[in-house]
């Protein structure tokens, strides 16, 4: 336990972690770029197009893994905020911070992304669909996140009042789903029903797979090159620092 | 422990009555806005009876929020708040004190003056009780979440507008669930299960709301 | 290869303006969730390396 727990504190260690992240990046910068660039030409080009959508299914290669990772980058940063709370560790803080805008930007595109994909499916830009309302709810949590922190002066206290903010949502966002979907089907609209699709072959989810994996890769990679300047910034008056700054 | 809650409820109660403007702003905000609404949008009856529960449940978490604002306000200001703080007395007791305080000088009377506008807007009877039923239960909902939104932002000189940008998203489900009880009230069906539904979201909010609240009353107060 | 030439590739079956602007909103996305974190960098370098320029000729002078 106690060696367990003193890897933790290691790892939380800025430093250890600006050092650790630097040498993980490049991989993940590759990895990124492979699997993105695999995903999107097999989804673009050699994945058959759907026998109802024709070829406008496509954009779902890029939506449906940027509402997988909007939804899931809210919980990362949740959960960076429980840890902060609890164990008072800057480095998650921190986590939190780089976390929110990026949940946000992955958001928005799920929103855009799907508002395109939706003009020549439904026919029109926007429905007012249980999914795409839980959506820009979760995007407003983001802007909430984002604009408090904007709003404090002083760092530390931003983190902690970020952190409760965000686990406030993270308990909110099942209730928020279950009441917007219970209005959806009370409200239902006759023209546009989203029914179960049939099942996928596997030449159509196999890039779909392969582009999740590239969003989380993606997220992965901008998160650590954007904790390393804020680790920076942070720990701007100690010597490793400033030796980086000058050696750079 | 149960002390402390009633003084902090008395004392705000107190404070409500000598400055009568907490009572009356809220309630007249609420009335203005409503009123706002069939002149932006129509008069007839049919219009205005299809859009009163909407309207109404809208006007009334609106003026809950713009009220909640200034909950811990001047008890930061005048430094009370600090002493609560230090004090021995469980924070989260004077939390609920407070927020239960200010349901009564906003939300209670909201709901009472409620049935004067929605009949002004032509809602069906059946519609009114199920208004009331679940502003009743809806709106010390909106005081607890609000809460929360007043103690992260205590600190701040211009806590106004952000206060509604982190707490209006998570007002969504009690709006939900208010206008679909009215609805289904209007309907002649039974909202008995909306009713449950936001009785559990209260105890809920009831448990967790004032310890996000106490939480970040400390950080404002620290910093 | 699912698509018979490349004008074909690029019309998307008549959905092109969508599959495409789709992509390209996501394109600008990533662009920029990848040029920021340089762009801080950088900016965090220019101005701690003039901070301490400015500290060491405070220094030099001081002796």
């Amino acid at each position: 336990m106690g060696r367990v727990w003193s890897l933790f504190h290691k790892f939380a260690s800025p430093k250890w972690f600006y050092e650790i992240s630097g040498k993980l990046l490049p991989w993940f910068v590759a990895m990124t770029g492979l699997v993105l660039c695999t995903g999107v030409v097999w989804g673009l080009a050699y994945a058959p197009p759907d026998y109802q959508q024709g070829n406008a299914f496509r954009i779902m290669y890029i939506h449906v893994p940027a509402s997988i990772l909007a939804e899931s980058s809210y919980m990362m940063m949740a959960l960076a905020g429980a840890v902060g709370l609890i164990w008072k560790i800057k480095l998650a803080d921190l986590a939190l911070k780089t976390a929110a805008p990026l949940g946000a930007s992955l958001t928005f595109l799920s929103i855009a992304t799907g508002a395109i994909w939706g003009k020549p499916i439904w026919g029109t830009w926007w429905v007012w669909d249980a999914r795409l309302t839980s959506m820009l709810v979760l995007l407003f949590l983001f802007v909430g996140v984002i604009a408090l922190r904007s709003a404090m002066e002083n760092k530390e206290a931003a983190g902690k009042a970020c952190a409760i903010l965000a686990l406030v949502g993270l308990v909110n966002i099942p209730i928020i789903k279950m009441s917007v979907e219970w209005w959806f089907t009370l409200h239902q609209p006759s023209s546009f029903k989203l029914t179960e699709k049939p099942a996928m072959p596997p030449e159509m989810w196999i890039p779909l797979l392969i582009m999740v994996v590239g969003y989380y890769s993606a997220f992965a990679t901008a998160w650590m090159m954007r904790i390393r300047v804020e680790i920076l910034e942070q720990e701007n008056r100690t010597q490793w620092v400033r030796d980086r700054v000058r050696t750079a | 422990m149960h002390n402390i809650f009633f003084a902090t409820v008395r004392r705000d109660l107190k404070i409500a009555y000598r400055n009568s403007s907490d009572l009356l702003n809220p309630l007249a905000f609420f009335f203005i806005v409503v009123t706002l609404f069939p002149l932006g949008i129509s008069p007839s009856p049919q219009v205005l009876s299809g859009l009163a529960p909407g309207v109404l449940w809208v006007a009334a978490l609106l003026a809950t929020l713009l009220s909640v604002d200034g909950l811990f306000k001047s008890d930061y200001e005048d430094g009370s708040l600090e002493q609560i703080l230090i004090s021995p007395q469980p924070l989260f007791m004077v939390v609920l004190g407070k927020v239960v305080g200010h349901w009564l000088v906003t939300g209670f009377p909201l709901t009472l003056l409620t049935p004067v506008l929605a009949v002004m807007l032509f809602l069906p009877v059946d519609g009114i009780i199920a208004l009331e039923l679940t502003l009743l239960i809806g709106t010390p909902i909106l005081s607890l979440i609000g809460a929360i939104g007043a103690g992260l932002t205590v600190g701040l000189k211009r806590g106004g507008l952000l206060i509604s940008v982190l707490i209006l998203p998570l007002y969504v489900p009690v709006l939900i669930l208010g206008t679909l009880a009215v609805q289904a009230g209007v309907d002649g069906q039974s909202f008995a299960g909306h009713l449950l539904w936001m009785g559990s979201l209260l105890v809920m909010g009831l448990g967790l709301a004032p310890l996000a609240t106490a939480a970040g009353l400390r950080i404002s107060a620290s910093s | 290869m699912s698509f018979d030439s490349f004008s074909a590739f690029l019309a998307m079956g008549g959905h092109g303006l969508y599959v495409w602007s789709a992509y390209a909103v996501t394109l600008v996305v990533f662009a920029f969730n990848a040029i920021k974190p340089v762009l801080m960098h950088k900016r965090f370098l220019q101005q701690h390396k003039q901070l301490q320029r400015r500290e060491l000729a405070r220094e030099n002078t001081a002796q």
